[in-house]
């Protein structure tokens, strides 16, 4: 009998329900898409909930995905019911340990959100790579395809290996079926006891180890006898296809719901037949389904279980009509015959046929091709071209569907437009909204409310770009009368309601494309009804018009600040899809959101239920019908994604991905080895801000703030002759430099770049410059963008157009000098007000032109490198950062590979140089060897010698000219940066910045220290405080930050600064240039405030000015060389605390939550830290007081070293 | 002796009452008060717009995380079981009412009408004996009229008791273009009591930084003076409850505000400076000067010296000040 209880859940929450009931022990790492499973669990932990022995499961994070699984095989081996959640590269740091779990046939399930690996390029996308490369493992692998079997199977894999005692690993498409929220059937904990045998579960537990029946497990063997043994485990393999099958039996008796190891779906006559596992299975059902009723002989066979693979159940599921199979993979096996599934059906088919299997006429023709790598759409159009193929007389074998390729031309073509019936049953709605206006959270709302509250059937998946600040979001949402399979996004001419919640999107994305006629539009625009019309550009109206599309106008900005709710639609806008949609009732709707608002804030929430409920009732009367003209009325035009003068690239490819149309990019222009070029954030104009920063430049002090705060590097400033400027804009500001080290006629200009600046407005809350007789007028004050957006625009491109400042003439060791050089990293798609790109931003300011950047996985890589655009880029000699990212867990090393390369070419040149001195002459040669390159003319000098030598070793005979052109540029000072969070530097790869340190080489770690995972949402690191929460530490983490500062100056020769960039801002760039110089490895340890802390980062400065003064950042540079001058290395650069560490924790959401949940842990752990707070300062305070010279006291000076300057 | 007082038709063993502070924050410091002889307390206050504020910070962790990046849809575990200050509030009313056997006067102070009905009907739920308005109001409106501000606060007394069956006083500041007529409205309207008078968080100007801070500074005993003056102006002449609040240190104050004419003394600053039992001190000091100038019971002193009964009615109007002028 079907469980009639339902639930509108993705599939992330339906695997860890099962997880959780079934477990003892969870060790889990952080990694999208499996987080969620991880978090979940956690939660349900922290709250108590027990799985069906009646204990409550114990969840690790542990330090990374090894980490992770040696705990499970641990557990594993002492009996515990044990789990993990992965994807990716996580899967694949388990693979070790899964040998070795799968080898002592220990039996435990990971779940697996399926993800793409890291290859040319990182993606968070769902493909089967991750799990493709673990079938050596000897893990079952058991494929879910929606959300309602990524529960099913996550019970169904529990039970079959406790029965079978093989380890499982049971995968689902990461984010198509992870992350979409669909309705299904639950499974209570009758069923889930019903299907585990607790015998199995005993039996388990006796062959853990115990001194009380001791063992020895995890032996080593000689050649004699590991053969054999490895041979010992077949009969278990040979059982389990019958074991999981028996799972699945039991599971439809008690559920109702039968699942087979390969299931045929299609005509009893089908001649061909798509061959496929996951979420695609159902989509391909669909078109099954279509196309049998145009009486196509066709079929599916969906592979439920691929290891072990039963060949004779897989051919015993195949009708025997079949003649033509197309089998499927989501995955790419480079350099291979044919990717494994259809490798793994080929082997089998010919393996039947050729010992005398005659189920079918012949030898079936087996085809296999790739499609959806990386979460690539896959729909109905593209199985009908798959089947398209099979009917050829020559079908197309190691095909791809999905993609055009021009390059080697394996794509097969198919129709974009097709669809299948499936869809005339189904309502289909999207949503354009921004990533902080709350229209996925009420979209997420709308789905539970309708798959909860009505018998219809909901699915909900949600589109995100690629930034962090003005994310743009795009939900995809259907509802319907009968289950919906459809595991596509919704195409054009689709969509029978589109809410728009930004105006500035209409310009942007070509939205009514995907409006089905007679559509309804919501538009949220602050114009009103009469004139919201004339507003619409000219591409909109004529859609609108051309499909009959029904437009309703409301202004939700207005109807919100009226009700009291800010900047917060979602609820006005949810209110209106209700109204207008159709979906349900209007009233029974609206009666529904007052309960969802109820039931989601309930009492502790009455203020905003009252808000909530008066922002409903009045959004009803703000909503209203346009009545819409016969003819199109409006000249404004869609304005181009790049402007004419962008480079052939950025036109051809880069604008393509920035407005949404890179699925239709061929191969052939993209770079086959993953190298992008630089500079190309310049071109992705956002104008997200609402405000941005306008110079008053009679009260500026050219201090040099603003532009070292701006996480955006959107506001600069520069130094040029006046006479340089006489062309310029009358609205550009520009005005006489004052200082020595200025010459007579220089001025200087603050500009703000309008369309790239983000209005975090930092730079204004730094500005220290105030009107003398009015002090709410600064040097810097934030006025609405648009009014000065084509003034300002035209100010920012003649500011480009302005030489820059020569690098010889600045003042390096002030902030008003430094700040005057050009940032090679700018517009990076980080959070509005983000802690940590100013560091990097300064970093290539100061070094820029010769860094070479190694990046670990995280927010860093996210903004530094995640299409469509890149913010480093280059100077005007061509120069600027090299960037890459190998992995999370190894980017310290990575790094020092590129110190070693870089040095074994210097070497190499040295060596050429001095075998060709002869020719090149002693002196040039002995210049460039011995060149001082500590400073900024001294690297000049050296580029001018080595362009010199260039040039003579370009015309030269000799036999080495060559060899040493190819490597001269490395005698000009390279400078290696190891850039990363602190779940890199703290966790996963510390220890490889551990082994780093040892080697002593001369590479400069920089740990961006947000003290929590931030790009995964904020999970507990070594590096999160004490008294804090995070995920993993919701009661408050009671361990103390691991002190990384002290651990690397036990090694004595690293330099290693802490500092905080909105604390001592001179003491940032001091350290960043000592570090720099630092002839070995230097570590730079930088506090970086994050949304995670649960605190409004226009108060980013604030934060760390109270981090600082409370004594729980502390800020010291310590410098080997110093010892070398009998001084001590250390240098404290803050003074003894002097505010209350509670005066701080008060004002950062991770700390004070901790008083609403567990005031008396809260209490105790604060009290714990500000004794610890004390005794640091005192311990670093007697550390930097230390006399280096024993046989003379007197030159001890306590206060020496507490560096007064820095102190005030 | 007869120490007792009657307050806002409550009978309280003697006339010193703990006032709204962070001393009823903590149940063991309430017991050592009501140990120490305290006769009453009252509760610190409860501010709506913390409330309102602390709301909005909780919607934001609850529904408001996702800024739109795929890899994350939340930052921070934010359950939704966790207390809010309005819970603690209740919480803690509720268990000073059982762990204490004095009376407790709850304090709120709102913003919005239905904010001071919702809260007050919430404190009475959590057993409050009496509540007492905070009602702090900054008339800073240029467009505002002092009749307008003082209807305002009518009509708020006049909800409040329809909803609330408790007696209620205010906690007024001082500063009313006629404070004495207002008050007898606001014992026309209901009001059980008056505490006189409220002080406030100030802004203050931070010469080093130039920036604008909020301060405030513990009362000292000068600033009973004013208590002292209006309280023997009032006494006899409103129909409502009168308390001093406000630089009451010692027994000195406490007795000149009895002499006044009030039905009790709030006592704060000296409590925080000199611990809870201190209070026992202020009443075997007052037992002595009693005993000392020969009075039998609170009830025969109080307002003995208000203007009404005092031998120099005069010397507690204006002329009192003209009279310090001259003798400088």
């Amino acid at each position: 009998m079907p469980d009639s209880q339902t639930a509108t859940i993705d599939g992330n929450e339906a695997a860890a329900r099962i997880a959780h009931k079934t477990n003892e022990v969870i060790a889990i790492y952080p990694i999208t898409p499996a987080s969620p499973m991880g978090e979940l669990s956690d939660d349900w932990s922290a709250l108590g909930h027990r799985n069906i022995w009646g204990s409550t499961p114990e969840v690790i994070e542990m330090q990374s995905e090894a980490g992770a699984a040696g705990t499970v095989h641990g557990a594993l081996q002492s009996g515990a019911l044990t789990t993990t959640f992965t994807a990716s590269q996580g899967l694949l740091l388990m693979i070790p340990n899964m040998y070795k779990i799968a080898g002592e046939l220990s039996p435990g399930v990971i779940h697996v959100a399926a993800r793409s690996l890291a290859a040319q390029a990182l993606s968070i996308f769902g493909d089967h790579s991750d799990v493709m490369a673990i079938r050596g493992t000897g893990y079952a692998m058991l494929a879910a395809g929606s959300v309602q079997e990524a529960m099913d199977f996550a019970l169904i894999a529990q039970a079959a290996t406790l029965e079978g005692r093989l380890p499982f690993v049971h995968f689902f498409d990461g984010f198509r079926t992870s992350h979409e929220l669909a309705k299904i059937f639950l499974i209570d904990d009758a069923t889930i006891r019903a299907m585990i045998d607790q015998e199995w579960v005993h039996a388990h537990r006796r062959r853990a180890l115990t001194p009380d029946h001791p063992v020895v497990r995890g032996t080593s063997q000689n050649p004699d006898v590991y053969f054999q043994a490895r041979e010992t485990v077949n009969p278990y393999y040979r059982a389990l296809p019958g074991i999981v099958q028996g799972a699945m039996n039991r599971f439809a008796e008690l559920t109702g719901r039968q699942y087979r190891l390969f299931e045929y779906y299609g005509h009893p006559d089908a001649e061909r037949v798509i061959v496929l596992m996951g979420s695609a299975a159902e989509t391909v059902e669909e078109t099954v389904d279509h196309l049998l009723t145009r009486n196509a002989k066709v079929g599916l066979l969906r592979i439920r279980l691929l290891r072990p693979l039963s060949a004779q159940d897989l051919i015993d599921s195949l009708p025997v009509s079949v003649r033509h199979i197309a089998v499927l993979d989501r995955c790419k096996e480079p350099g291979a015959d044919g990717e494994p599934l259809y490798k793994d059906i080929m082997t089998l088919l010919a393996e039947y046929v050729s010992t005398g299997g005659d189920r079918f006429l012949g030898m079936p023709y087996v085809v296999g091709g790739r499609y959806g790598l990386s979460s690539k759409e896959f729909t109905p159009g593209m199985v009908q071209a798959v089947f398209d193929n099979l009917s050829a007389e020559q079908p197309k074998n190691h095909f791809t569907i999905g993609i055009h390729d021009d390059l080697t031309y394996t794509s097969l073509e198919w129709d974009e437009h097709l669809r299948n019936d499936a869809m005339q049953e189904v309502k289909q709605c999207l949503f354009y909204g921004l990533g902080s206006d709350g229209t996925v959270s009420a979209n997420k709302n709308t789905i539970k409310i309708i798959g909860g509250e009505t018998p219809q059937y909901a699915q909900g998946y949600f589109v995100y770009d690629s930034k962090k600040a003005g994310a743009v979001t795009v939900s995809h949402l259907r509802f319907s009368d009968r289950p919906i399979r459809s595991a596509y996004l919704i195409a054009d001419n689709e969509a029978q309601f589109i809410g728009c919640h930004q105006t500035a999107f209409l310009e942007q994305y070509p939205m009514l494309d995907k409006a089905a006629d007679e559509a309804v539009f919501l538009l949220n625009s602050p114009a009103s009804v009469d004139t919201v019309w004339d507003t619409l550009p000219r591409p909109v109206q004529e859609k609108i018009l051309e499909k009959s599309i029904r437009l309703y106008t409301i202004d939700a900005y207005s109807v919100a600040a009226e009700a009291g709710m800010g900047r917060r639609i979602n609820t006005i806008m949810q209110t209106c899809f209700f109204a207008i949609s159709g979906v349900l009732p209007a009233d029974e709707a609206i009666d529904k959101i007052k309960q969802a608002v109820e039931k989601a804030y309930g009492r502790k929430g009455r203020k905003i239920v009252q808000r909530n409920f008066a922002a409903i009732d009045a959004t009803l009367e703000a909503l209203h019908a346009v009545k819409l003209p016969e003819s199109v009325t409006s000249n404004i035009t869609l304005p181009p994604v790049v402007p004419e003068t962008a480079p052939e690239f950025v036109r051809q490819v880069t604008a393509e991905l920035i407005a949404g149309r890179g699925d239709s990019l061929p191969v052939s222009i993209l770079p086959a080895d993953g190298t992008w070029p630089l500079g190309t954030a310049a071109w992705e104009k956002r104008n997200i801000a609402r405000e941005i920063p306008i110079w008053n430049e009679d009260l500026c002090i050219f201090c040099g703030k603003c532009p070292f705060v701006c996480p955006h590097s959107a506001i600069r400033s520069k130094v040029f002759s006046a006479d340089d400027v006489k062309d310029a804009p009358a609205s550009f500001k520009h005005l006489p430099i004052k200082g020595k080290e200025f010459t007579e006629g220089e001025h200087v200009s603050y500009q703000v770049a309008p369309e790239d600046c983000t209005g975090c407005g930092l730079c204004v809350d730094v500005c220290p410059a105030r009107d003398k007789s009015n002090a709410s007028r600064k040097a810097l004050m934030m006025q609405s963008q648009t009014p000065l957006r084509e003034q300002e625009r035209k100010n920012w491109d003649y500011f480009l157009s302005i030489p820059e400042h020569d690098r010889n003439k600045i003042r390096w060791t002030t902030l008003k000098g430094s700040m005057l050089s050009q940032p090679l990293f700018e517009f990076s798609g980080a959070c509005l007000g983000c802690g940590e790109t100013p560091y990097i931003r300064l970093a290539t300011q100061l070094f820029g032109d010769r860094m070479l950047i190694a990046n670990a996985t995280g927010c860093s890589s996210i903004y530094g490198g995640n299409l469509p655009t890149t913010p480093y880029t280059t100077n005007p000699d061509g120069r600027g950062p090299a960037w890459s990212n190998s992995l999370f867990e190894d980017n310290a090393e990575f790094g020092l590979g590129f110190r070693m390369a870089i040095d074994q070419h210097r070497q190499h040149a040295e060596n050429l140089l001095q075998q060709m001195q002869e020719e090149l002459g002693e002196a040039q040669t002995n210049a460039i060897i011995h060149a001082d390159q500590s400073d900024e003319p001294g690297i000049f000098e050296q580029r001018e010698r080595l362009e010199a030598i260039k040039q003579q070793l370009e015309n030269s005979p000799h036999a080495d000219a060559q060899r040493l052109l190819s490597v001269i540029d490395y005698c000009a000072k390279k400078s290696v940066w190891i850039i990363g969070g602190d779940g890199w530097a703290y966790d996963i790869g510390f220890g490889g910045v551990d082994h780093v340190m040892a080697s002593g080489r001369d590479v400069n770690i920089l740990v961006l220290d947000t003290e929590v995972y931030s790009n995964t949402g904020g999970q507990t690191s070594k590096a999160t405080p004490k008294g804090a929460i995070a995920k993993f530490s919701a009661a408050g983490k009671s361990s103390a930050k691991k002190d990384l500062g002290l651990i690397a100056m036990a090694y004595e020769n690293v330099y290693v600064a802490k500092i905080a960039f909105g604390a001592k801002d001179v003491q940032t760039q001091r350290a960043f240039r000592e570090a720099e110089s630092y002839p070995g490895t230097s570590i730079i340890i930088a506090y970086s405030p994050c949304i995670a802390h649960g605190v409004d980062l226009t108060h980013n400065l604030r934060q760390q000015g109270l981090a600082v003064k409370s004594g729980y950042w502390q800020l010291y540079r310590y410098d080997p060389r110093r010892r070398e001058q009998g001084k001590n290395a250390l240098q404290l650069d803050y003074k003894k605390p002097s505010i209350k560490l509670k005066d701080y924790y008060q004002t950062e959401a991770r700390f004070s939550m901790l008083w609403r949940t567990h005031p008396e842990t809260a209490d105790r752990l604060l009290a714990e830290e500000q004794q610890a707070v004390l005794e640091r300062f005192h311990h670093l305070e007697q550390l930097a007081s230390l006399s280096m010279n024993p046989g003379n006291d007197a030159e001890s000076d306590t206060t020496r070293n507490v560096n007064q300057e820095e102190a005030k | 002796m007869d120490l007792s007082t009657n307050y806002l038709g409550l009978s309280l063993k003697n006339p010193l009452v703990p006032s709204a502070s962070p001393l009823s924050r903590d149940l063991d410091t309430a017991r050592r008060l009501e140990d120490a002889g305290a006769s009453a307390i009252v509760m610190y206050s409860l501010f709506e717009e913390e409330i309102v504020a602390e709301q909005n910070e909780l919607e934001s962790l609850w529904s408001f995380q996702d800024i739109g990046h795929g890899e994350a849809d939340s930052y921070l575990p934010a359950s939704a079981n966790c207390e809010t200050s309005l819970d603690t509030y209740l919480a803690q009313l509720w268990a000073l009412k059982q762990a204490l056997e004095i009376p407790v006067i709850a304090s709120l102070n709102g913003i919005t009408p239905g904010g001071w009905i919702e809260h007050a009907s919430e404190m009475v739920g959590a057993g409050a004996d009496a509540l007492e308005l905070n009602v702090y109001y900054l008339a800073a409106d240029l467009n505002q009229t002092a009749a307008e501000v003082e209807d305002n606060y009518i009509q708020l007394l006049t909800q409040l008791k329809q909803a609330v069956n408790i007696p209620i006083t205010l906690k007024l500041s001082s500063q009313f273009s006629s404070p004495a007529n207002f008050i007898g409205k606001l014992g026309e309207a209901g009001a059980d009591g008056v505490s006189l008078f409220n002080r406030f968080y100030q802004p203050d100007l931070d010469l080093d930084t130039l920036t604008v801070k909020h301060t405030l500074h513990l009362s000292s005993p000068y600033e009973a003076l004013m208590r002292i003056h209006w309280i023997a102006l009032l006494h006899g002449r409103v129909d409502v409850s009168l308390a001093a609040t406000g630089g009451i240190h010692s027994v000195t104050e406490v007795m000149k505000l009895l002499l006044s004419g009030a039905d009790v003394t709030h006592l704060c600053a000296t409590l925080l400076k000199n611990g809870p039992d201190y209070l026992a001190t202020i009443l075997i000091d007052m037992a002595q000067w009693m005993e000392e100038k020969e009075y039998e019971s609170v009830e025969q002193l109080k307002g003995s010296f208000s203007q009404q009964h005092s031998p120099d009615p005069q010397a507690w109007q204006r002329a009192n000040y003209l009279k310090v002028l001259q003798s400088y």
